[in-house]
């Protein structure tokens, strides 16, 4: 077989993999057409907004670029701080935008006091890291 | 008009937070670092931020309907729970261990660069967590919903 034949032949492999796996886990058929008619539903419903104001917010640094950027933690640290930014904001209702600017401005006690929370507990984590830890190492 | 208006709303913050450069992990460390050299753009930005949202808040929380008509609830104002304590506190943590929070760990993904990914694979392992029968027997113990 030439190598365009075989090319042709893993791609179909992959493809019926893609299919099978669908319906193995799933429990659901790889209909492209079907699918995306309802994703492009899903953006025209109800619910679209919030899939709306994520592109937006997205949007000018895609488009932009994001300038100088330092991330400055290892990468384990970032997938812990991960978790507990995830953990942390779904079980306490809200982050820095829902409490600390939506909340705030409504002059929410709740908000202040959570804002308040995750202020004072990110400036101690930041003092230990590296004011408290750093002098030990050295 | 609802998909056009909430996404007009995400480019005006987003582009906030592009300008405010609080994209930048390096600049909200450096707010937190209280004991550093201490950076206070980001209280700039948040007041900014309530200063335009506010007016907008007390709008529609008085009259109970948005813009449009529509008519509006605005969450809860005073009911402070345990759950809401340890939620934030660990959030910090978080936020203090890397300097990013959910809205900047969105920008930070368009960079396309391995440590935004794990962060945001992280952010859905702990909304994962979050909603998983475990954790929530975790929550309940540690912070239970009754306050």
């Amino acid at each position: 077989m030439t190598p365009d034949l075989w090319h042709a032949l893993v791609g179909g492999l992959l493809i019926g993999a893609g299919a099978a796996t669908l319906l193995l886990f799933n429990g659901k058929i790889a209909g492209i057409s079907g699918i995306l008619d309802n994703v492009v539903h899903a953006l025209i419903g109800p619910q679209a907004w919030r899939l709306a104001f994520l592109l937006g917010l997205v949007a000018p640094a895609a488009i932009l670029g994001l300038g100088q950027i330092t991330i400055g933690a290892s990468l384990p640290v970032l997938g812990l701080a991960g978790i507990l930014v995830g953990w942390g904001t779904r079980t306490g209702s809200g982050c820095t935008s829902g409490h600390g600017v939506c909340g705030i401005a409504n002059f929410s006690p709740r908000s202040g006091l959570a804002t308040a929370t995750f202020m004072i507990s990110a400036i101690l984590v930041v003092f230990l890291v590296r004011h408290v830890l750093t002098a030990w190492h050295s | 008009m609802a998909f056009l208006s909430a996404l007009l709303a995400g480019v005006l913050f987003g582009a906030g937070l592009l300008l405010s450069r609080m994209c930048d992990p390096a600049r909200v460390l450096a707010f937190l670092d209280v004991a550093g050299a201490w950076n206070p753009a980001l209280a700039f930005t948040m007041a900014g931020a309530i200063l335009v949202a506010g007016p907008a808040f007390y709008w529609v929380r008085t009259r109970g309907r948005n813009a449009l008509g529509v008519a509006t609830e605005l969450p809860d104002r005073f009911k402070v729970t345990k759950r809401l304590l340890v939620g934030s506190a660990v959030f910090g943590v978080g936020w203090g261990l890397s300097g990013i929070c959910p809205g900047p760990s969105l920008l930070l993904l368009t960079g396309g660069s391995l440590p935004s990914w794990i962060f945001a694979t992280g952010i859905l392992a702990g909304f994962f967590a979050a909603g998983r029968p475990a954790a929530r027997k975790l929550t309940a113990k540690f912070a239970p919903s009754d306050g």
